[in-house]
């Protein structure tokens, strides 16, 4: 996993609520057996039109939104599906940090396996933000390791973030790796629990 | 130090499983890894890359579900039409054939969509923990097991260690009181409770379904109701377990036979909430002011009575709210103040994970029957598709005559598969077209782009077409 420890991008601004994941990515880009190449069907039906030509009024195709690093969205950013492939569809388009007042579960523990930073801040900071989004200037600072989020106009936002899985991402720390360390906890466990239910080991 | 206060069902499942705490974080054991097509090729690949094994191949039950066309399955997975379809579920055909995972294919009459064959086969049981890279899996807490949706970095995870890092969720507690009126069943409930906390009501949260008019659902019934708790946001939605669901198990083909039963139930017995169990919050709802629900809008939440109106934007709080409801209104091509029946219909969808067992088809043939006896067919401008949930949902149907009524009223018979739900293979809709839809989700172009979803029960929707509009279900069968 790519670590993420401080960001310096420009930010689009993205009003609704609730973008669910089959806005993300919607489901024909479901059928890869890789994680690469997503970026081309992010917010597909958004940037496209049933042609296929991108639609010039969308936020990230307007020339002033091109090469954004910084997602800021409204309420329940990610809700619905659980497909991974929101998180690697935003990263492989460039954007690596999604600011928003809420996420819903299953997307923001997608984003801590992947590199890529959910930022929680205040309804009010979410909209001064989307305001200066608008601005022409609007490169923004995000810093993990100061939990700091820096508007182009120098406004500072601090926001909250779990301390471990903080620090695995900025390490960029595999999990799996981690949990094997503690192999012989789930022997002894398997162990017990195969005294204990019995019917649910299978021949 | 403050009284113990008693345990919530949650708590109990979730104490039996925690392996070990690292870094602040619980090692959940898991007990049952459900997998499919869509979620798992990357977290094979990321094993095969690190030299990993699947360390409890026996825990994993493999289906082909989300891309599975819903006809000519007997002719195999090399003749699926679609090239990266078929790549996708020869991927998974070789990734469980390598480790050794049980599979159902495509074609096997055990196979199905995967929250229907898990119960179905008794491999979903009370206490367990149970997981599946699909955020339906919340499906199987009717069983009183802590069943979670994750994503494929999750899914490598469970995999290569049975087990799954997290912090405890919060408990929520939603409690249905009394007796629902006729026509008003499990969806109406799982919708009407969305409508009321929200699509992110139960964010951070386990919601356990409790009150007298739970109890008394099938467990058929209980599925739907907790397959929507994802709806709600909750990370995963529990029904005790109780009679109704030993009734269910007893003989299944994983169900634990003879004095393995009798040892099994005295332990899934134990799991329940104590009286003295604090829940971190409690919404309590009567069943009887709930009516056969519907979707208007694009998200679950937007919800009304059959017997109601599309809301004006102008009725919502927030701003953002406003503007969402205006965007609604315009996707589905609805006016404010109308009524929901006045919604005309193109395409009626009967099954996916929500809505696709036995007794879902029953109330949808029920009335197809009651309006083929009085001489009325599906309407001729809606095109109805039935989709059973698994081969041995379609062929139970079928040893019923379910099948007989639908195709005699007009119903298309299909073979199983998620199907139209999300549209991954090819039963999708036309840009606006409407559809009256057993599934989950009414989000934009879920079912296809520019398609129009409302959400509403399995006899709703065998209602609307026959009518070819929305229709109070009750109106009909009366």
């Amino acid at each position: 996993m790519k670590a993420f420890t401080k960001l310096d991008a420009r930010m689009a601004p993205l009003t609704m609520a609730n973008i669910d994941t089959d806005q993300i990515i919607p489901k024909q880009f479901l059928k890869t057996v890789e994680r690469e190449g997503l970026g081309k069907g992010l917010f597909y039906d958004f940037r496209f039109d049933e042609q296929g030509v991108e639609k010039t009024e969308f936020v990230l195709n307007r020339p002033e939104y091109k090469g954004v690093g910084v997602l800021v969205a409204g309420d329940n950013f990610g809700c619905g599906s659980s497909r991974e492939h929101a998180p690697w569809a935003l990263l492989d388009f460039g954007i690596s940090c999604v600011i928003s007042t809420s996420f819903a579960d299953i997307f923001y523990n997608n984003c801590f396996q992947n590199g890529l930073l959910p930022v929680v801040l205040k309804p009010e900071e979410v909209q001064a933000l989307m305001e200066e989004a608008k601005g022409g200037n609007h490169v923004v600072t995000v810093d993990l390791e100061a939990q700091t989020v820096v508007s182009p106009s120098g406004a500072a936002f601090s926001f909250q973030i779990d301390p471990q899985r903080k620090a695995k991402m900025l390490q960029g720390l595999d999990a799996i790796g981690e949990t094997l360390t503690a192999a012989m906890d789930i022997d002894v466990y398997e162990s017990k629990r195969a005294l204990s239910e019995p019917w649910l080991e299978r021949a | 130090m403050p009284p113990m206060s008693g345990k919530t069902l949650y708590d109990k499942i979730w104490d039996a499983h925690v392996v070990a705490q690292q870094d602040g974080e619980a090692i959940l054991y898991i007990d049952l890894h459900l997998i499919h097509e869509v979620t798992t090729p990357q977290a094979f690949a990321g094993l095969r890359a690190a030299g990993r094994p699947v360390r409890r191949p026996d825990r994993t039950l493999a289906v082909a579900d989300h891309n599975v066309p819903t006809e000519g399955q007997a002719l195999g997975v090399g003749a699926v039409a679609d090239e990266e379809a078929r790549l996708q579920l020869q991927t998974l055909e070789r990734n469980v054939r390598d480790n050794g995972i049980e599979f159902f294919p495509m074609g096997d009459i055990r196979n199905g969509i995967v929250h229907v064959v898990g119960p179905e086969q008794g491999r979903t049981q009370p206490g367990m923990t149970i997981v599946c890279g699909d955020s339906h899996t919340s499906t199987h807490g009717a069983f009183g097991a802590l069943a979670q949706g994750i994503g494929t970095s999750e899914v490598e995870h469970v995999l290569a260690t049975q087990t799954l890092r997290q912090k405890k969720s919060k408990n929520l507690r939603v409690t249905v009181n009394g007796t629902p009126g006729p026509g008003v069943g499990a969806k109406d409930f799982a919708l009407a409770i969305v409508g009321a906390i929200g699509t992110a009501g139960g964010t951070g949260s386990v919601i356990e379904y409790a009150g007298e008019a739970i109890r008394g659902l099938s467990m058929e019934g209980r599925m739907t109701l907790c397959n929507l708790a994802i709806e709600a946001g909750a990370r995963a939605g529990l029904v005790a377990p109780d009679q109704t669901t030993y009734d269910y198990m007893m003989g299944r083909p994983a169900s634990p036979k003879g004095a393995a039963w009798e040892m099994a139930l005295a332990h899934w017995k134990t799991f329940f909430s104590d009286d003295d169990a604090v829940f971190d919050r409690e919404v309590v709802l009567d069943a009887a002011d709930i009516a056969p629900t519907v979707t208007w809008g694009t998200s679950p939440e937007d919800v009304v009575a059959v017997t109601g109106n599309v809301p004006s934007p102008e009725s919502f709080a927030t701003p953002d709210k406003k503007i969402s409801a205006e965007r609604a209104l315009d996707y589905m091509g609805l006016t404010a103040g109308q009524p929901i029946t006045e919604a005309r219909v193109d395409v009626v969808f009967i099954g996916s994970c929500t809505n696709s067992r036995i007794e879902d088809l029953r109330s949808a043939a029920a009335v197809a029957q009651h309006a083929f006896l009085n001489g009325r067919l599906v309407a001729p401008h809606v095109r109805a598709m039935v989709v059973p949930g698994s081969g041995l949902v379609k062929e139970q149907a079928e040893e019923e005559g379910l099948d007989a009524i639908f195709k005699a009223a007009g119903f298309d018979w299909r073979e199983p598969g998620c199907s139209m739900c999300l549209g991954m293979n090819p039963d999708r809709l036309a840009p606006g077209e409407r559809c009256a839809s057993t599934s989950n989700r009414n989000f934009e172009g879920r079912q296809g782009r520019g398609g129009r979803t409302h959400l509403m029960s399995p006899a709703m929707a065998a209602a609307a077409a026959i009518a070819g509009h929305i229709v109070d279900v009750r109106e009909m069968m009366a």
